[in-house]
């Protein structure tokens, strides 16, 4: 039998049924089996995954168990850096890069038993919502490869939909998570800011990226994130206490709960009626089970979408400065040092990549700064203060993830705005800091996935997991791919 | 008309912390290059930043003894720019909330001034640079070297205000600065290595009362003088254009030390737009009460207030300029003396004269290297006031207690130096001078005084220097019936 979820096959593991060099051969036969038509890894470590499956088995057998995560095969954005494996943030300016160390949360991973199985693809440096702006070429959704995975996180999302790992790591800056989750129909988690380390996370935007998990069940991505998160000296900017589990509450169940739901959360509008239907079906299982539901208005999230697109142009316009050809990475020969910088920075970073460094460089510019940067930033405290009041009434929030199911490649790369908007309902969240994760809950009249936001205030992670799971356990989704093995996946690209 | 200088510095101070400013590589960068560094200073991808307290530490005291207002939120910003050696392309510094702000620092001397600060802001240093090829300079260069492990060293700027009015006080200003950052061992406070920097804004207006006229930014200054004599050119070079009805161009010069005269470089054109902004990764510091008092407390005594203390034990002022400005360990020499007994000006004339003579004729940099102690110096000058020694046997005894041949009476009766002030001893050389020349002697009973001086010459050579000149012209003088 195969393995997707985690919790699975942790008991297998412990009561002999399966072995961790078992699960490594699935995840790779799958892989073998898929990869050509999705295109989710940009590297594969097949033989460090078979090496380390075989330790964790030796482990085992010795009676040394470092936990639920022992032994099983996790998908990691190319984000995040990895000692002695290629790392490049989908962007040609990184290519061949080979980081010195590991990111704290591979770290995190590692000692907790889990193998790293591949580095998975994005958006150019987590910038997009389709991964179709990576360098190395796009990743398809395993639910339909005409279409896209969402993103930047798509990579890893389509890895753990089609079984190519157990589980995986992404981040989110405005949505990079919990869309693609969304789209490809598994579970995927943004946590609170600062409550997972940003030490080797490759930075888009600092204030806002977050590390988090992404898995077939509410419960196993509740395990990675407790697996990663925790205080790390080494980022300043990481929550110095303690926080409880995320896995703490699980079956807590909805009795009780109060639930505000913020269908317009960030202005959404032209929510498909598919979306739509499924989020109203969802909220009334909630009802049915306890839950007390009342609407909610956070009016300044509706600027949220124009605040986001000037602070992390801003922070990302810095942060990506550090790219010049000098060091390390692409480095394409000029007569000055100016002119070698210009150019391997003209040839190493994609369109978007270059679209949203200018944006930003302008909106932090002498005379502008105030206008632009000043002024998002105190939308971004109006924003915090529309949930702090919201969250006098309410435990969680609770929104569509995305408006849209999952949209075919090439429909929104034209138009930059278009592609923006994808990320409305997500987008609030990280200017608030707060946490949230999408849960699917059903397909729409394509048999694409539907997801689910449920959002809590920073720090209450394990809130938000019990009232996930309960979501996810009354939408009884099926989160397994149609897969037949031998036509591959649906869709028109084989 | 007369012309007004106006002149405001920037200082650099590089801090001596055992870890660099963001990162725990060792903050040294006399290393072989490319090896006390990290993924953080290097600017590798994902790496973050995290301060260093013991910098923040030391910045506060600066900032305290400056007489700096402590911010209590402070915030660190980025400062964008593209340069080869800045590893990130911006350099973490600060911008409208620095550690401190509002001081000043009080000038003495010939030159005496309240030198008003604005601001002191901790940031990180860059990288090194070193272009090959060519005349050495970028621009001709074939390739260029890069060395970081300067890169993310903590490095303090205090900005004055535009309070200084000649070469001479700006000169003054800087060499009382560095004082301050020695007294305070918060730095090497070594110019020749580039611990401590100088870059001067300089312009001259019509007059006290006039508009100020158009700064010029001076660099590449790396010692007290060349500072002094840059900043006096560049006021030359101003007063002279002015008189002659030109323009001072805003732009950045650079002090040739060998020609003397400061260079244009590029044209500064407004300020640079360095699109400052909070940096994301540094939570805004809270620098509470406490944390300011515990700094306070540490403040070793501050240079002006030694300079008092020294005045009020009877030294002047030159003097005590003397000792504050000199190598720790001669003011430490002096004071131990003094406790031992010595009378303070004989102790400082001999710390700051005598001791640092025989210690360069030894060879030995310093005094805390050699075996002389604030006793034996009191041990010394007590000799000399009994009159046991002579000041030039002093000398030697002196040479001979550095040269570690043990303590001054050991040295003295060692090498036979002490003074011969027993008057039956003394007598009998006296007698015997006169017997050897009754000419000179019949002169002088006749009233010719000057040739005392003769026979105590005489004397002297007689006894090797180790009679008591005072006592001799005394038995002189007697025996003359004068």
């Amino acid at each position: 039998m195969a393995f997707t979820t985690i919790v699975g096959a942790a008991r297998a593991l412990r009561d002999g049924s399966v072995t961790s060099v078992g699960l490594a051969e699935q995840v790779l036969q799958r892989t073998s089996m898929v990869e050509a038509q999705l295109h989710a890894y940009l590297t594969l470590d097949s033989d460090g995954l078979m090496e380390a499956a075989a330790r964790a088995d030796e482990e085992l057998a010795a009676g040394s168990d470092r936990g639920p995560l022992h032994g099983i095969p996790i998908a990691v954005k190319d984000n995040m850096t990895t000692r002695h494996m290629e790392t490049t943030a989908g962007s040609r300016i990184l290519s061949g890069y080979v980081p010195p160390y590991d990111a704290t949360a591979i770290r995190r991973l590692r000692d907790a038993g889990a193998l790293i199985a591949g580095k998975t693809n994005l958006d150019e440096f987590a910038m997009g919502s389709s991964t179709e702006n990576s360098a190395f070429g796009p990743t398809r959704n395993p639910w339909n490869t005409d279409r896209v995975p969402g993103g930047s996180s798509g990579g890893s999302a389509a890895a753990v939909a089609a079984g190519m790992a157990l589980g995986g790591l992404g981040s989110d800056t405005g949505g990079s998570i919990r869309q693609p989750a969304s789209l490809c129909g598994v579970v995927g988690a943004k946590p609170t800011y600062g409550a997972v380390s940003r030490y080797g996370l490759i930075a888009f935007a600092s204030s806002l990226d977050q590390i988090g998990p992404i898995a077939h069940r509410v419960e196993d991505a509740a395990l990675l994130l407790d697996a990663i998160s925790g205080h790390d000296p080494l980022d300043s900017t990481s929550y110095p206490g303690g926080i409880e589990p995320s896995g703490a509450r699980l079956g807590g169940g909805l009795d009780g709960v109060r639930v505000g739901v913020a269908r317009r959360l960030g202005g959404a509008d032209a929510v498909e009626p598919d979306v739509e239907a499924a989020f109203d079906r969802a909220l009334a299982a909630m009802e049915g089970a306890g839950a007390v539901t009342l609407e909610v208005d956070l009016p300044s999230t509706e600027q949220g979408l124009s605040a986001y697109y000037l602070i992390a142009p801003a922070e990302c316009s810095a942060n990506l400065a550090r790219f010049d050809g000098v060091r390390y990475g692409l480095r394409v020969d000029g007569a000055t040092t100016e002119q070698m910088m210009s150019r391997s920075r003209a040839d190493g970073f994609g369109p978007e990549v270059t679209r949203r460094v200018l944006l930003g460089t302008f909106a932090l510019s002498a005379g502008y700064h105030e206008a632009f940067y000043g002024q998002a930033q105190k939308v971004r405290t109006l924003i915090r203060e529309d949930f702090a009041r919201a969250y006098r009434q309410c435990d969680v929030l609770v929104s569509p993830t995305s408006a849209t199911t999952a949209f075919p490649l090439g429909d929104r790369t034209e138009d930059p705005l278009s592609m923006y908007v994808s990320d409305v309902f997500t987008i609030p969240s990280n200017l608030a800091g707060h946490p949230a994760i999408s849960v699917p809950v059903g397909l729409d009249r394509h048999d694409l996935p539907i997801g689910f936001q449920v959002m809590a205030p920073a720090l209450e992670e394990a809130v938000m997991f019990q009232v996930a799971a309960a979501v996810e356990s009354l939408a009884g989704f099926d989160t397994t791919v149609p897969f037949d093995p031998s036509y591959g996946l649906r869709g028109g690209v084989r | 008309m007369t012309w007004e200088a106006v002149i405001g510095l920037e200082t650099h101070v590089e801090l001596s912390t055992a870890s660099k400013m963001f990162c725990g590589c060792p903050a040294r960068f006399d290393a072989e290059p490319n090896t006390n560094i990290c993924p953080v200073c290097l600017g590798l991808p994902g790496a973050l930043p995290v301060p260093n307290r013991e910098a923040i530490n030391r910045i506060m005291q600066i900032g305290l003894a400056l007489n700096c207002s402590v911010t209590r939120r402070p915030v660190f910003h980025r400062k964008n720019y593209f340069y080869a050696d800045l590893p990130k392309n911006y350099q973490i510094s600060q911008f409208d909330l620095p550690v401190c702000v509002d001081g000043y620092l009080e000038v003495g001397g010939d030159h005496p001034g309240r030198i008003r600060i604005e601001r002191v802001h901790q940031e990180e240093d860059t990288g090194k640079s070193t272009h090959r090829g060519g005349d050495g300079r970028i621009s001709a260069a074939e390739y260029s070297l890069l060395d970081f492990n300067r890169s993310g060293v903590p490095l303090v700027e205090i900005v004055t205000r535009p309070d200084i009015r000649s070469a001479a006080q700006a000169r003054a200003y800087a060499q009382e600065l560095r004082l301050l950052v020695e007294a305070l061992g918060v730095s090497d406070a070594r110019l020749e290595e580039g611990s401590i920097r100088f870059d001067a804004n300089v312009s001259v207006r019509a007059g006290p009362r006039a508009p100020l006229g158009t700064k010029v930014e001076i660099k590449n200054m790396n010692s007290f003088r060349s500072l002094e004599r840059a900043v006096s050119y560049e006021i030359e070079r101003q007063t002279a254009r002015l008189s002659s009805g030109q323009r001072i161009v805003m732009e950045t010069r650079h002090w040739d030390e060998e020609a003397g005269v400061t260079r244009g470089g590029r044209i500064k054109e407004g300020s640079s737009d360095y699109r400052y902004f909070p940096d994301p990764d540094l939570v805004p510091m809270e620098l509470d009460r406490d944390w300011e008092d515990g700094m306070a407390a540490l403040l070793p005594e501050l240079p002006s207030v030694r300079r008092v203390r020294y005045e009020e034990m009877g030294i002047d002022a030159a003097q005590a300029a003397n000792l504050v400005g000199a190598e720790a360990g001669l003011a430490q020499l002096f004071e131990d003396a003094v406790e031992a007994g010595a009378g303070a000006p004989q102790a400082a004339n001999w710390a700051t004269g005598e001791v640092v003579a025989s210690l360069r004729k030894a060879g030995i940099p310093s005094v805390g290297g050699s075996s002389l102690t604030g006793s034996s110096l009191a041990e010394l000058l007590g000799m000399i006031r009994q009159g046991t020694l002579s000041g030039s046997a002093a000398r030697e005894v002196l040479a001979g207690v550095i040269a570690g041949e043990g303590s001054p009476a050991e040295v003295a009766a060692g090498r036979d130096l002490l003074q011969i002030s027993d008057t039956g001893l003394l007598e009998s050389v006296v007698d015997e001078l006169i017997a050897a020349n009754p000419d000179e002697f019949a002169r002088l009973k006749d009233g010719e005084r000057k040739l005392v001086g003769f026979f105590v010459g005489q004397v002297m050579r007689n006894t090797r220097g180790k009679a008591d000149p005072k006592l001799a012209g005394t038995l002189i003088t007697e025996r003359a019936g004068l």
